[in-house]
This record gives structure tokens, C-alpha cells and sequence, in this order.
């Protein structure tokens, strides 16, 4: 790794300087184009969020659970895509930066830089592709860093230890940590192997680790906060959009975890 | 037969039949989720060593020879070349095998990597159910746990399959998720895959997917083409003219295709399933009416809208009904080395007819969009032309379908058959009972 690929963009800067400050970090995750989404992202930023994910509907999503499927689906069936999604992003003003989530697909047939150049137009500054693993992420990577996109890299359970250094040096904003070896979705509690694959990230980086995958109560977020610097919480929240509850409720869940992370 | 070379002979190092992944040209790669890299490497790794070891190849070997059948034989179909203005057709009768079709091939190979790798279970998605079949087969024969992913809808249209399966002890999934077709089959067994890595192999069924599975598979499927291209030498002196395959994802048809990438005058053809027609939207032809985009894991042509969302295939024949294709194929295609057209669901069913009515033999639907490639090329060379054509498997599972295509039943045949669907459709909540 050179020293100027060290450098990281406004999420990184505000992601680092929030963890360096304490404070546990806390990224919810909105499903765009499902009822009230837009709503939902200021709701989220007033309830204690540190960054909001943006995820971008797709077809085959293969590292989502039944949640985030039906979710996709209908968010497709109603019409979204990621031109509608990205237009509608500089409209809702959002107090907290943006990190957009999708398949590599939706970012390749546009093509990387088309489409980071159109994430920094909408204002994001983040993009998170769980399809695309480190050995495939230099085109991706170079795309992101040429429009000042934070570029995050998951890192897994079975993630060797040679290649969890390189994405823990490489991922930028923060590492997204998978709890566990699975697809999202909602786990009563945090998984065993959460705890190490967090302290073996934290040796390698002083960029946040956030576990993410199956965190969805405020105990698992309590857990999660004790060995990661933070947490990214999706299905339990989409799971209450698509069963109707309207943002300023989904909202009150958010910040029962926000509770439960400040009390860590 | 003489001098049939071993499944084991790897390509000599170099050229077209030298490449090795994980790309081909622009194509190809590993396009999922981090947590899979470290299985995917290990298969790699495992694929490598076995290759390598004359044990496994022999045992390999052992099974093809006392449990498949292989080697497949060639067959001249005379009759049927005279509608194909009376040059030779060949074929390949991978229709033969056990399970009735090309899939034992690589699913003995896999299985026998499974064990090798010290797993206990296998996953494998299905949409005709002819890979699942396979993989149920293997599975018994090697006592290995069994999971076929199936997508609802093709349940319903291959019930038959389904109950063949449960026979050999495998658990049927249906999923409910997307399409609920063969694709969606595919994301789920990655999904259960990603959760379930340490125990257990996904056994894929095709030249798709991430690295290492399209030359993992195309090695196990090596040997058709190897066998025929000797087969054909023995009969006709020499080197057929034009070698035509059914391109779905594309195992058969790199299969046959691989043993002549390095002979330059031999014409390669891979035909598509063109549906309705690739002008209507409702076909599967990934390479002739689709365009380059990231499917399930690897780079290659896909059909896709203009936001990169993944469309509905269509096509009569459940196993060629798949949005995407293996991406040695895309290279193949892309470098001009092998061409590809479509065939629509009515002139693959004409040549389904025919071959039956001229041959006695009933392909698979597959195959017959093959043969209808070959009817075409054969009146393109003439009476001089040798064209061999992969007859990649048998038709008994397209009774059905074929029936209705034809007409061949009658309207209380078609409800009493109906009736005795419905009966059969396996419920969500079964597991692996029968």
C-alpha cells in the first residue's frame, strides 16, 4: 500500500473523527424506493445515525436474506432504479453522509467511473458492492478515488489473514466487518464470530471496523459496540417498512438502538 | 475406440485451450461476496491437486467406464442427414449416459472433489432437474448429504424430476424468491453456500459462475469432446467439418467444443435458445440478444435492461432457460473462435420431431436446438460436409412437453395429466420425504 492511498473522503474524515471522539457508530440501512424511503433517511439522521447506507434494488441480490430480497423486489416493482434513486438523493438535504449499497452489475453496466462520478453528483459519499471481493475491486477502487467516493471493503469470518491486512489498509469510510458467515438478515443475538474477526480488524487499521450482518436488537448492538467501533443495522429496519410502519416509527427503533450504543 | 485420451490430459499450456481462468479475455472472474473467496480458492486448490493425482483420475476413470457408461458412442444419422442436404451428421450421444444426459460427468468429478475436500454435503441448484438428478445420483452413490435448490415454478413443471430426487434421498427446496426459476435456484444456493461453506461444496452444474467453476466444470466435461474427436477421426478419416452444441450456460457445448479450439478449421457453433424469437424479447440467448454485464458471479453477456437489472428468460426448454452463460463462451464469441446463433422454440421443435421420426431416438429439447443448427450447417457444406453435433441428453423428460407441442393428446388427456400434477407438487414445508 502507498501512503497516498491512505488518504480517505468526507465519510472517512467524518466516520474516523467520530470514533476517535468515543462515540460508538451507528449506519442504518434504507431500502430506496420503498414507501417513505426518502422520509426515512431524516429520520434516521435525527434519531443518532453517523451515516446512512442507500441500498439500490437489484435483481439477484445473493449476500441478501428474505428482508432485503422482498424489499429489492418490491422496491424493482415499483419502478426504481438507480437513475431515479440518485436523482432524488440531493432533494432530501440529508444531515449525515451518504454511503450507497448495490450489485456490482447496477455499477458496471453503467461503468465504474459513469457511475461514481454520478454518486458524487448526487452528493454520496461512500459505495459499498458486496459482490465485488478485494481481488476484483482495483477497477471499482480507482473509480471511487478518482470522484472522492469512500470505497468500503467487507471482510469476513473466513477472510485469510494475508487479505484481511489488505482490505482492513485498503477499505476507506470504514470495514464492514460480516458478523457472521451468512446473508443479512434478522439474529436474536450477536454471533460468535463477530468478536474476533472485529479485534483482528482493529490490529490491522485505525479506519472503524462496523459489524454488520444479523444486528438487530439493542443487545447485539451493545455487544457489537463492545469489540467494533460500530454497528450497520438493515433488515430488522426494512423488516418494519415492509410490514407498513411509517418512517417516524422505524425511526423510534433507530434510536433505541442509538440508546443502547451511547450506553455501551 | 482407439487411443480415447484420459478426462485427466490437461491442454497443453498455451493458445485457446491453455487458458485457465479466472479470466477469459474481459471475461470471467469472481464476482461474489468475500466470505465465498476463501472456498472458491480452496476448490481451486483441491481442483489443481486432483488433476494431478492418478488416484483420483483413475477413480474418476473407474466410475465413467463401470457407472456412466463412457466412452458415449458415436452415431451416424443417416437419415436424418438427408434432410440436411446430405452431408454426414454425427453424433454424440451423451444422451446414453447414466441419468441421461452430459451432467454425470461433472458431477462424478465434483463429488469425488467433495470427499476429497473432506465435505459432507453438497447444494446444487436445478431448473429442467436433470443437474439435480445428477447430483441426487452422485450423492447417494458416494453417501453425501443432498440439497437441490429448484425454483417453485420449475417444481411445478418438472414434478417428475422433483420425486426422482426425493427417490435418491436428496431434500427439494422450492424457491419462492424473484422468478422462481432457475436463476433465483442459483442465489439461493449461494445464499444457504455462504452460510454453510465449512461443510459443505456447491456442486455447480455449469461453465458459469465465479472462478473456479467454469474450468472446473469444463475440465470434467473435457472428455466428450476428447472422445469424439478421436470417434471422428476413426470413422471418417479426418476432422469434422463444423461441431454444433446447445448453448445454455454452455457445459455441453465447451465439452464438446474444447478438444477443437486448436484445430482452426473446424467450425464451432453454439446454438441459443431463441424463444419466441430474439427479436420479441422472450428468448434466452444471452450472447445473440444479450450484452456484458456481472451474472452470478462472473463477467459475461447476460440479458439485462438498460439499468442492469437481470431479465426473464424464456424458452420451451427448461435447461437452455437461463439469462446468463458461461464466460469462456463470451471470450470464444468475443475472439471469433466459435459463433453462436439462435434457435427458436419451433424450429428446435422440428428438429426434435425429426431426429425422433428418422432415427428413433428422442432428444432432449435442449439437444434439439443442436440438431436444428445442424440441419441449417449441414445444407450450408453439402454432401461433403462432416458435422458432429452434440446430442447432449435423452428426451424422456420432454414427453410432456412434447406432447402438447404436437398435439398429441387429447383434451381429457391433458386434464386427467394436469389433475395428476397438481397431486403431485410438492409442498414448501416437505422435507426430504419422498
Amino acid at each position: 500500500m502507498s501512503a497516498a492511498t491512505v488518504t480517505g473522503g468526507a465519510l472517512h474524515r467524518h466516520l474516523g473523527s467520530r470514533a476517535a471522539a468515543g462515540r460508538s457508530l451507528l449506519v442504518p440501512y434504507v431500502m430506496a424506493g420503498l414507501p417513505g424511503w426518502a422520509e426515512l433517511v431524516g429520520e434516521f439522521a435525527a434519531a443518532g445515525a453517523d451515516a446512512v447506507e442507500i441500498g439500490l434494488p437489484f435483481s439477484d441480490p445473493i449476500l441478501d436474506g428474505p428482508v432485503i430480497c422482498e424489499a429489492a423486489e418490491r422496491a424493482l416493482a415499483g419502478g426504481t432504479t438507480a437513475a431515479t434513486v440518485l436523482a432524488e438523493l440531493p432533494g432530501l438535504a440529508a444531515q449525515v453522509p451518504l454511503v450507497v449499497m448495490t450489485y456490482s452489475n447496477i455499477v458496471l453496466h453503467r461503468g465504474a467511473p459513469a457511475f461514481c462520478a454520478a454518486l458524487r453528483a448526487a452528493g454520496v459519499s461512500g459505495l459499498i458492492v458486496p459482490d465485488v471481493p478485494f481481488a476484483e475491486a482495483a477497477e471499482l477502487g480507482g473509480a471511487c478515488g478518482a470522484e472522492g467516493i469512500d470505497h468500503v471493503l467487507l471482510a469476513a469470518p473466513s477472510t485469510p489473514p494475508g487479505r484481511l491486512g489488505e482490505v482492513a489498509q485498503r477499505s476507506r469510510g470504514f470495514v464492514y466487518a460480516s458478523a457472521v458467515m451468512g446473508t443479512t438478515g434478522v439474529r436474536e443475538h450477536l454471533p460468535a464470530t463477530a468478536a474476533r474477526l472485529a479485534a483482528d480488524l482493529k490490529a490491522l487499521t485505525g479506519t472503524p471496523v462496523l459489524l454488520g450482518l444479523g444486528i438487530s436488537s439493542p443487545a447485539s448492538a451493545r455487544a457489537a459496540a463492545a469489540v467494533a467501533d460500530g454497528v450497520v443495522v438493515g433488515s430488522a429496519l426494512v423488516r418494519d417498512v415492509l410490514e407498513g410502519r411509517g418512517p417516524a416509527e422505524v425511526g423510534r427503533r433507530l434510536a433505541a438502538l442509538r440508546t443502547a450504543l451511547d450506553e455501551a | 475406440m482407439s487411443a480415447v485420451r484420459a478426462s485427466s490430459d490437461w491442454p497443453a499450456v498455451g493458445g485457446l485451450a491453455g487458458e485457465r481462468g479466472p479470466y477469459f479475455g474481459d471475461f470471467g472472474g469472481r464476482f461474489v461476496p468475500e466470505a465465498l473467496v476463501a472456498a472458491l480458492d480452496e476448490i481451486d486448490a483441491a481442483h489443481r491437486e486432483a488433476m494431478a493425482d492418478p488416484a483420483f483420475l483413475a477413480e474418476l476413470d473407474h466410475l465413467h467406464r463401470t457407472y456412466s457408461g463412457r466412452p458415449s458412442l458415436l452415431t451416424e444419422a443417416r437419415r436424418f442427414a438427408e434432410h440436411a442436404g446430405g452431408a454426414r451428421i454425427l453424433l454424440k450421444r451423451e444422451d446414453l449416459n447414466h441419468t441421461g444426459s452430459h451432467k454425470i460427468n461433472n458431477v462424478l468429478g465434483q463429488a469425488l472433489l467433495t470427499r476429497r475436500m473432506g465435505k459432507t454435503r453438497v447444494i446444487a441448484e436445478t431448473g429442467a432437474g436433470q443437474h439435480g438428478v445428477a447430483t441426487a445420483t452422485a450423492a447417494a452413490l458416494l453417501g453425501l448429504e443432498c440439497t437441490i435448490y429448484m425454483g417453485e415454478e420449475d417444481t411445478r413443471r418438472q414434478a417428475l424430476n422433483v420425486a426422482r430426487m426425493r427417490l435418491l434421498g436428496a431434500e427439494v427446496v422450492p424457491v419462492t424468491i424473484g422468478s422462481r426459476t432457475l436463476k433465483d435456484a442459483v442465489n439461493e444456493a449461494f445464499r444457504d453456500w455462504v452460510a454453510s461453506v465449512e461443510t459443505t461444496h456447491y456442486l455447480f452444474g455449469t461453465v458459469a459462475g465465479p472462478h473456479p467453476f467454469p474450468v472446473l466444470v469444463r475440465d470434467l466435461q473435457r472428455i466428450v469432446g476428447l472422445e469424439a474427436r478421436q470417434q471422428v477421426l476413426d470413422l471418417v478419416g479426418r476432422l469434422p467439418d463444423a461441431v454444433c452444441a446447445c448453448v445454455g450456460g454452455g457445459s455441453n457445448a465447451i465439452g464438446i467444443f474444447h478438444a477443437f479450439l486448436e484445430d482452426p478449421d473446424v467450425r464451432l457453433l453454439g446454438l441459443e435458445a431463441g424463444g419466441d424469437g430474439v427479436d420479441t424479447g422472450r428468448h434466452a440467448a444471452s450472447i445473440t440478444g444479450g450484452g456484458s454485464g456481472v451474472f452470478q458471479g462472473s463477467r459475461s453477456f447476460v440479458l439485462q435492461d438498460e439499468d442492469g437489472q437481470t431479465l426473464e428468460s424464456h424458452s420451451i426448454s427448461a435447461g437452455l432457460d437461463y439469462p446468463g452463460v458461461g464466460p469462456e463462451h463470451a471470450w470464444l464469441a468475443a475472439s471469433g473462435r466459435a459463433q453462436y446463433r439462435p434457435v427458436t422454440d419451433a424450429d428446435a421443435m422440428e428438429a426434435f420431431r425429426l431426429l425422433c421420426r428418422t432415427e428413433g431416438i428422442i432428444p432432449a429439447i435442449e439437444s434439439s436446438h443442436a440438431l436444428a443448427g445442424a440441419l441449417v450447417l449441414g445444407r450450408e457444406l453439402g454432401p461433403e460436409g462432416v458435422v458432429l453435433v452434440s446430442l447432449s441428453g435423452r428426451g424422456d423428460k420432454d414427453v410432456d412437453t412434447a406432447a402438447r407441442w404436437f398435439g398429441l393428446v387429447s383434451d381429457a388427456d391433458l386434464v386427467a395429466s394436469e389433475a395428476a400434477r397438481v397431486a403431485e407438487t410438492p409442498s414448501q414445508t416437505e422435507g426430504s420425504g419422498w
